[in-house]
């Protein structure tokens, strides 16, 4: 086993295994930690802008990777969504939301290293994580002239090879054969990606699964009772 | 009807003397950690003035409480959508500058500086950033006695319609002390901004309180509560506000703050309310009807009907009593002299303030109050502090009752002042505004000795109903096996709590009388 089956065989596994347990025994255990850890008491400035390009921007990208990735082939097929068609709205979707997350992230980063108050409350992991994410952005944002290139041959296999290998992973069929002979540039992509999933439970990100839907659906009041109903 | 107990507050502003003892006892045993330096669960304001946080009254600014949209009740900052629209960065939210920047002082320096001419100095220090501060430029109390500039403490929103040039000249200046903590509303609106649900109110007492497991830190409580009572520790990144210092109400022991206030001015007792009218009567139109209506919701503990009601609804017998006894009812309903602060919010607090009257008494001697021919009691229209002020703070801008509860007080004292000072009872000024000596005398009990007993009608929490294991209460509370911090709270944990319960019987013994 060489060190490409490694990363791209075992380790997606390892990240994944983590994400879950170590999320789930974070939340178990240690719930008083769980939290976005804002700071947006110490500073405000540039946060309107900041903080919503960057979250939007991580969101629809994260829902365009799981849609794109985990959907079979078939069903894009019998949708009749061709894979010209499928690669044209990945980069699209992709330049936009991936440059709106860039420029959310950079002014989080820049803010805060600056801001005195925000970097004397940040802990070493809320700077590396900021950092981790931002380089996964950047090398994401370099995959898109390689697959404008491929689209513009009309070539859409490096897109569904990628695809298959996700699946692959999902699957417990793991095949990294599959990226064996993608560019570079997607490979690095693709470990820094499943790294924050690695990272995930260490990692103010955990409140990513208590995203607060429910609240469209509550009482506003809540009475909370000693004696049992 | 649905009988709910809460803890309630009044405080008697016309004794309070602005001395932050309630503040420094409430401090030193709760807030006194890392990420709440800045954060002071009980404060007193100087008033006028902008008040901490800065201009918190003004929700144009901060967008906290409620409104009536469309006839129907809805927080200001907008729709629930509309609030997790903003969730990545509130716009509504105070940054620490609005509060202040905590310091502390450089004390080692003193004693490890090198020998010098000049003796050595203790700088400031930022707790946040750690490093040394320049210049103090806000703080907790900046106001302090009217300390500053009239044209930024008349900022004051309670000072919008008043003709403010009048009190900027020196001799018409007023001031009285504004004591502030959470007001345990009952229809709270940081509960209702909370996206996580992380935030309640205690069914037993109507306690309010954030339950720091569930909070997310997104932040809507902080904008949404109006009195801006409810803090972000920057440190643990959770929502903290005061907690009715439940660990001793509990108990039947009055709040650091009451039990500590030199000035006798803070009593504790309970009130019962009817749960099922709370909407109802937080959206009446007309917002200076609001003070009416929370006047509605109260029940009265000695009509048969409510008590019957709050049996059935699992309030105990000795909790009924303490309503009965409950000094609050005495001063809000029965005798009208307390105010809830700022009804218009329409979360309906429960912290209400009797408005402050002095100097009143030595101003009248020195016949700066001209009394109209023929009464007693000198028109409080008069009175230094302008009643519009206390209206715009109490009622909504409404001045009937604010006058009625200062006439109410001035009669008390010129009765009392009477048979003290002249060794025989005067009851023309009671008289006047048909007040019974009864009264006057229980109002004076009440206000002016205002005993102990008297302030704090508090009964302890039933425990005994909540546990359904007393053995493993009576023998294993206090112990855990292990972890004590996170014992793990999910109902499907990982790693499950020893359980506690034991085998003995839990059928309780029949009464003596069945047999």
């Amino acid at each position: 086993m060489d060190l490409h089956q490694i990363v791209y065989g075992v380790y997606p596994y390892l990240c994944l295994v983590t994400f879950v347990l170590g999320s789930w025994i974070r939340f178990d255990h240690e719930q008083y930690t769980w939290k976005s850890d804002s700071s947006q008491l110490l500073s405000k400035n540039g946060m309107r802008l900041a903080s919503n390009f960057f979250h939007i921007g991580v969101i629809a990208i994260f829902f365009g990777h799981f849609v794109g990735l985990l959907t079979p082939h078939s069903v894009f097929t019998a949708l009749g969504v061709s894979d010209m068609a499928h690669q044209g709205i990945a980069i699209l979707a992709g330049a936009i939301f991936g440059t709106m997350a860039l420029i959310g992230g950079i002014g989080l980063w820049l803010r805060r290293m600056l801001n005195k108050r925000v970097r004397a409350a940040s802990r070493w992991m809320d700077i590396n994580i900021l950092g981790w994410i931002l380089l996964t952005l950047v090398m994401g944002l370099s995959t898109l002239p390689f697959s404008i290139g491929h689209a513009e041959h009309g070539d859409a296999t490096v897109m569904l090879r990628l695809a298959e290998w996700v699946q692959s992973v999902v699957t417990l069929q793991p095949n990294p054969e599959l990226l064996r002979n993608v560019d570079t540039v997607f490979k690095m992509h693709i470990f820094l990606g499943m790294s924050v999933f690695l990272f995930f439970p260490f990692t103010r990100l955990v409140h990513i699964w208590s995203a607060p839907v429910g609240y469209l659906f509550r009482a506003y009041q809540i009475v909370r009772a000693k004696r049992p109903a | 009807m649905k009988v709910r107990a809460q803890f309630a507050f009044v405080f008697n502003l016309d004794k309070c003397i602005g001395c932050h003892t309630c503040s420094v006892t409430c401090k030193n045993v709760w807030t006194n950690r890392k990420g709440v330096e800045y954060v002071w669960f009980n404060n007193v304001e100087s008033k006028p003035g902008i008040g901490y946080p800065k201009d918190w009254e003004d929700q144009k600014k901060w967008r906290g409480g409620w409104e009536l949209k469309d006839g129907k009740l809805q927080l200001k900052s907008g729709s629930k959508m509309a609030r997790l629209a903003n969730i990545f960065a509130n716009p509504d939210m105070p940054e620490i500058d609005d509060y202040y920047e905590p310091f502390t002082f450089d004390y080692a320096h003193l004693q490890n500086a090198p020998l010098s001419e000049a003796a050595p100095t203790a700088r400031p220090v930022s707790q946040i950033t750690g490093d040394k501060m320049e210049k103090i430029t806000w703080g907790p109390n900046w106001e302090d006695d009217l300390a500053g500039e009239f044209e930024k403490r008349s900022k004051d929103r309670n000072m919008h319609n008043l003709e403010k040039e009048i009190y900027k000249q020196f001799e018409n200046t007023f001031h009285m002390y504004l004591p502030r903590i959470c007001n345990h509303c009952i229809n709270p609106a940081c509960v209702a901004a909370c996206p996580s649900g992380s935030m309640y109110k205690r069914e037993e007492d109507g306690i309010v309180l954030v339950d720091q497991d569930k909070c997310r830190g997104w932040r809507m409580c902080i904008s949404s509560c109006p009195y801006k009572k409810v803090y972000y520790n920057w440190e643990s990144g959770k929502a903290e506000k005061c907690i009715g210092c439940y660990p001793r109400v509990e108990s039947g022991m009055p709040t650091v703050c009451s039990e500590s206030c030199v000035g006798r001015i803070r009593y504790n007792g309970i009130m019962l309310y009817d749960a099922d009218k709370i909407e109802q009567l937080a959206s009446v139109p007309n917002e200076q009807d609001l003070y009416q209506a929370q006047l509605d919701i109260f029940l009265d503990p000695n009509d048969p009907d409510v008590i019957e009601a709050a049996r059935r609804d699992g309030i105990q017998e000795d909790w009924i009593e303490a309503a009965r006894k409950s000094p609050i009812y005495k001063m809000a309903v029965d005798w009208k002299i307390a105010f809830p602060m700022h009804p218009e919010f329409r979360t309906l607090p429960m912290v209400w303030y009797v408005p402050p009257l002095s100097p009143v008494q030595s101003h009248i001697d020195q016949g700066g109050l001209s009394s109209d021919p023929g009464s007693v009691i000198p028109p409080v229209e008069n009175l230094r502090l302008p009643v519009k002020y206390l209206a715009n703070l109490l009622t909504a801008g409404k001045e009937a009752p604010i006058v009625l509860a200062l006439k109410r007080m001035i009669a008390m004292r010129a009765y009392q002042r009477s048979i003290h000072v002249e060794g025989k009872a005067d009851t023309r000024a009671l008289d006047e505004i048909g007040m019974s000596e009864e009264m006057a005398l229980e109002m004076y009990r009440y206000l002016a000795i205002a005993n102990y007993e008297d302030r704090f009608v508090i009964p302890s929490g039933h425990e005994e109903v909540r546990l359904d294991d007393f053995y493993a209460f009576q023998g294993q509370n206090g112990f855990t096996f292990g972890n004590d911090s996170s014992p793990g709270i999910s109902a499907n944990s990982l790693f499950p709590e020893r359980r506690k319960e034991t085998v003995e019987s839990r059928d309780p013994a029949p009464s003596a009388d069945e047999r």
